[in-house]
């Protein structure tokens, strides 16, 4: 029996405004516990919340990016729960209006095939404080820095069939907040947080199967990981005859598994209703307006132009643009080179290859971020442009970028100091050609006696001789001449 | 001085007859004195009152005071008052003091009044009586075996005694015009948004409005004058400016066009109080006004409609207290559940339980659309009526209770019978249009109140219409005999 995996992802990302959603507190992460809690986020008595536009700005910005309906009026609803780290006792979200209606996201699958992901709402939130375990024997701490942070949380329709499917929308989503400029993205801090709805149904089934729901993924490899445990559970438990149960499951990544947490039974009535502390959202189309002309270059924006002007292959614009940094100082390295003509299309390709190869590697070694690297774009093209006039070969660039990571200097000054210069005069390589042949009397006979394969020979020694900055091509050329006889 | 409005105390302070220290030492006295029987008052701040008296004294000395400058009030114990303690009426907030002030407060302070001290009321303003504070009952000043009203009932209490000569106090379904009408003195519940709740501890936020207890109109124009405006802390307060409401409290009421609610003469109403009502829209007759018939078809639904918008926002307000951050937290409590429950449980009356369970019920799943969401309709039915009712007249008015004072334990344990006092005046409530009361005259020596209601933002017309009857009767000079200026002190 083959069964089919539906998943279905709610991610909150928060909103990096300068202060809390419905306070003037900041937001910034990492300050000392409830040192930047005031008496809004405290739920002192009489306290009243005041809407942080900037967070409906952002709101607005991502539902353009995904191609969505912005609700013309909607509203703050009260999600009513008790918890020690929700002061209020209840949550302020949206409910039935959310600001965001239906937009999508469109993925590109294993086999290079485009997939659109739905989008069923986007709505605006605050986020509870934390609960401090860790020190407190037998008593629990209260954190209430992040009551009140904005989020946005996107929901997604039950569109992915996978759980590498789920990771590539997750993904998208996360490089999209980041190209608007609305969320850090940071996962590790949560910044960035998703829960997984996952069900099994067999292969050619109308109806869905029953769902568990995943909460507390942070990673990209986890929700790989607890989709797949969580698939694999559902199938186990139907096949052993049993049923699926509709409950929340908790992802435990020291023991790589979901384990219960509550059952549909359980489930909290959170007894929505308007906040009547707060108006309706109101926006019109001129707002809509003047945010959609502050929209950046969005990725698949970019990438299709990558494709169309650079005659990039895909795979290479959609590597280029998974973020706007990377994708900016590739356009920074073309600027460089061609200036305001468009490169060739060996020049993007070899822009690209070193941009996503070499100084990839390299920011990836140091733990940095493309906007710290140690080469700018004007150096890289710098180096780029060296190996198109053949001063020097592919192979010594490399040595030449890793001089220039290392003493930030530009290519020219370290090709000048190394005296790395590719050798093109003719009469210099014949010289070494000539003394590599003097030197090894017994492999030129076999040569000249029809064992081809020792060219490979001759060409090493040379190389050898010149300490590799014989150009390449000549010497091809020369060696196969003076070899002849 | 006692039986002096705040506009004749203005007066006098301003001619240097008294200063500020002696008239509020003197009402200082007047409230230690009645404390025992009247229970008004749950705080007196007599130490800040005194500098806040001779800060006062200093300015008209200096020629610098204002129009408010010295005169002495009291606030409703609902108002959070910064290093006071603000109880709202409960044992969960017992042990609270408030580390900010009120809106209204911050205002009023701003304005160079003296806070005498934060008045008795309903837990958390749930209650028609004053029965249900923590602190026990309050007394009315005309008979000491009956309730003042409530939920603002020590205001009512403390104004009609002449021990504050003036009191913020809130109305949610009733909770100043009731108390106002049921002691003799003028209460005012503006426009919703009029003035900004922020710091007035929530209740029925939706419903909710400050406002003021007082002698006269004129009182009432000149301090909400002061307290009124837009405030960026409250979303839901209007950014509308505010009118100078002394400025036309003389205006003629020729023309005036009054509507007299055919509903609410229909039934339940006490003879005796119609008879009352009967006579004052005389006089306003004799004013130039004319009296028409309106019909506000949808209005007999307000009192289950209130109760249940009413309880349903107070479930999600009273959340918060759950003996975490601050007030009362049972001992000794054995995990999370039951610090929630034995905090919240000990901490709150029955009165708040009851409507706390109420809400929780109209707002659960399978529940909401048959409660919650109708009564949110029935709301929308009673805004027109009385939108179309604005169209045709001024001002409605009609009686603000059905009754006089009843006997404290009377209704207490009937809570159907104590939601009906509200009938006349959850209207306004639910439609956020502004109401007040005024002393009409008394039945069984006990008064009784004319309410005056009007268009959203028509505050100066409902006090310009009030003073002009206050200027023809002298119902609202009258004193409990107890608290007559020479009694007390």
């Amino acid at each position: 029996m083959t069964w089919e995996t539906v998943i279905g992802l709610e991610i909150h990302a928060q909103l990096s405004t300068r202060t809390k959603i419905f306070s003037g507190s900041p937001t910034a992460y990492g300050a000392a516990p409830n040192s930047q809690a005031n008496l809004v986020d405290l739920a002192y008595p009489g306290v009243l919340p005041v809407l942080n536009t900037e967070a409906v700005r952002m709101a607005v910005k991502f539902g353009l990016a995904v191609g969505a309906a912005i609700a013309e009026r909607s509203v703050f609803a009260r999600k009513n729960y008790f918890y020690p780290d929700l002061p209020k006792g209840y949550q302020i979200s949206q409910y039935e209006l959310p600001i965001v209606g239906k937009g999508h996201m469109d993925i590109v699958l294993d086999d290079g095939t485009k997939k659109r992901v739905g989008i069923t709402r986007a709505h605006l939130e605050e986020d509870a404080g934390k609960s401090l375990h860790e020190g407190l024997p037998k008593q629990s701490g209260i954190d209430l820095n992040r009551a009140g942070t904005p989020l946005i949380e996107i929901v997604s329709e039950p569109d992915m069939r996978s759980a590498k499917e789920a990771v590539a929308y997750l993904k998208k989503v996360h490089t999209l907040v980041r190209y608007l400029e609305i969320c850090d993205g940071n996962m590790q801090e949560g910044s960035f947080r998703c829960d997984a709805n996952v069900s099994v149904r067999k292969v050619g089934a109308e109806k869905f199967g029953t769902r568990a729901e995943i909460k507390n993924i942070n990673s990209f490899r986890y929700v790989e990981k607890a989709i797949n445990f969580e698939v694999a559970r559902q199938i186990d438990v139907i096949e052993s005859g049993g049923k699926v149960v509709q409950e929340t499951r908790l992802w435990d990544p020291d023991k790589g598994e979901t384990r219960s947490m509550r059952s549909k039974e359980e489930a909290n009535d959170y007894r929505y209703f308007p906040d009547p502390d707060l108006l309706p959202v109101e926006i019109d189309a001129a707002y809509i307006g003047s945010i959609k002309a502050t929209l950046p270059e969005l990725p698949d924006e970019k990438a299709a132009r990558f494709v169309m002007a650079y005659d990039l292959s895909s795979y290479d614009a959609t590597v280029l643009t998974s973020s706007k940094e990377l994708g900016a100082y590739y356009d920074d390295v073309i600027k460089a080179i061609a200036g305001d003509k468009l490169p060739s299309k060996e020049q993007a390709k070899l822009a690209a290859n070193w941009v996503a190869g070499s100084l990839a590697a390299a920011l990836n070694e140091h733990n940095l971020e493309i906007t710290g690297s140690r080469i700018d774009a004007v150096r890289l093209a710098g180096l780029l442009g060296r190996i198109a006039d053949n001063t020097i070969s592919g192979k010594i660039a490399k040595d030449v970028f890793e001089a220039m990571w290392a003493e930030g200097k530009d290519a020219d000054a370290i090709i000048e100091s190394k005296g790395l210069k590719q050798i093109t005069d003719t009469g210099a390589i014949e010289k070494a050609i000539d003394e590599v042949m003097a030197k090894n009397p017994g492999q030129l006979a076999d040569y000249r006696a029809g064992k081809d394969k020792l060219f490979g020979f001759f060409v090493g020694q040379v190389m050898k001789a010149t300490g590799g900055k014989a150009n390449p091509a000549q010497l091809n050329d020369l060696l196969k001449k003076k070899l002849a006889g | 001085m006692h039986h002096l409005t705040l506009a004749e105390l203005a007066r006098k302070l301003r001619a240097k007859e008294f200063s500020v220290t002696e008239l509020t030492k003197s009402l200082l006295g007047r409230i230690d004195a009645s404390q025992p029987t009247l229970n008004a008052f749950i705080t007196v701040t007599a130490e800040a009152a005194m500098s806040q008296a001779k800060a006062a004294d200093g300015l008209f000395a200096a020629g610098k005071a204002g129009p408010l400058t010295g005169l002495p009030l009291a606030h409703k114990d609902i108002f959070c008052t910064q290093g006071v303690k603000t109880s709202c009426g409960s044992k969960m907030l017992d042990n609270f003091v408030s580390p900010y002030d009120a809106t209204v407060v911050e205002k009023l302070n701003a304005a160079g009044m003296v806070t005498l001290g934060k008045t008795n009321m309903d837990e958390f303003a749930m209650g028609s009586s004053n029965e249900t504070s923590f602190y026990g009952p309050v007394k009315n000043p005309w008979d000491l075996s009956l309730v003042p009203g409530g939920s603002s009932g020590g205001s009512a209490a403390a104004v009609a005694a002449r021990i504050a000569p003036i009191a913020t106090a809130t109305d949610t379904g009733g909770s100043i015009r009731q108390p106002a009408s049921l002691c003799g003195v003028t209460g005012i519940k503006p426009t919703y948004g009029r003035v900004s709740r922020y710091g007035m501890i929530a209740f029925a936020s939706s419903l909710d409005q400050g406002g003021l207890i007082s002698q006269s109109a004129e009182d009432a124009a000149m301090v909400l004058q002061a307290m009124s405006g837009f405030d960026p802390r409250d979303s839901t307060s209007v950014d509308a400016p505010v009118p100078n409401y002394v400025d036309t409290l003389n205006a003629p009421l020729t023309g005036l066009r009054i509507g007299l609610i055919a509903e609410f003469f229909e039934k339940g109403l006490d003879a005796s109080v119609e008879k009352l009502i009967r006579d004052a829209l005389e006089v306003y007759e004799k004013l130039g006004a004319t009296l028409v018939d309106v019909k506000l078809p949808s209005l007999p639904l307000s009192v289950p409609t209130y109760y249940v918008v009413a309880p349903a926002e107070c479930s999600s307000n009273l959340a918060r207290f759950d003996g975490v951050r601050y007030g009362y937290r049972a001992k000794d409590p054995k995990d999370l559940m039951d610090l929630y429950k034995r905090s919240r449980g000990e901490g709150f009356g029955a009165e708040v339980k009851r409507r706390i369970m109420t809400g929780t019920y109209v707002l659960s799943a399978g529940y909401y659309d048959a409660y919650y969401l109708k009564a949110q309709r029935v709301r929308q039915l009673i805004n027109q009526d009385f939108k179309r009712a604005f169209a045709e007249v001024d001002v409605l008015i009609g009686p603000t209770a059905p009754d006089v004072a009843f006997a404290i334990g009377s209704k207490s344990s009937d809570p159907i019978q104590m939601y009906l006092n509200d009938i006349y005046t959850i209207g306004a409530n639910l439609a956020g249009v502004p109401a007040l009361s005024i002393p009409c005259g008394f039945v069984r020596d006990l008064p009784v109140g004319l309410q005056i209601c009007g268009a959203h933002f028509a505050e100066a017309k409902l006090l310009n219409v009030a003073h002009a009857y206050q200027k023809e009767t002298d119902w609202h000079r009258q004193i409990p005999a107890a608290y007559l200026p020479e009694k007390l002190s």
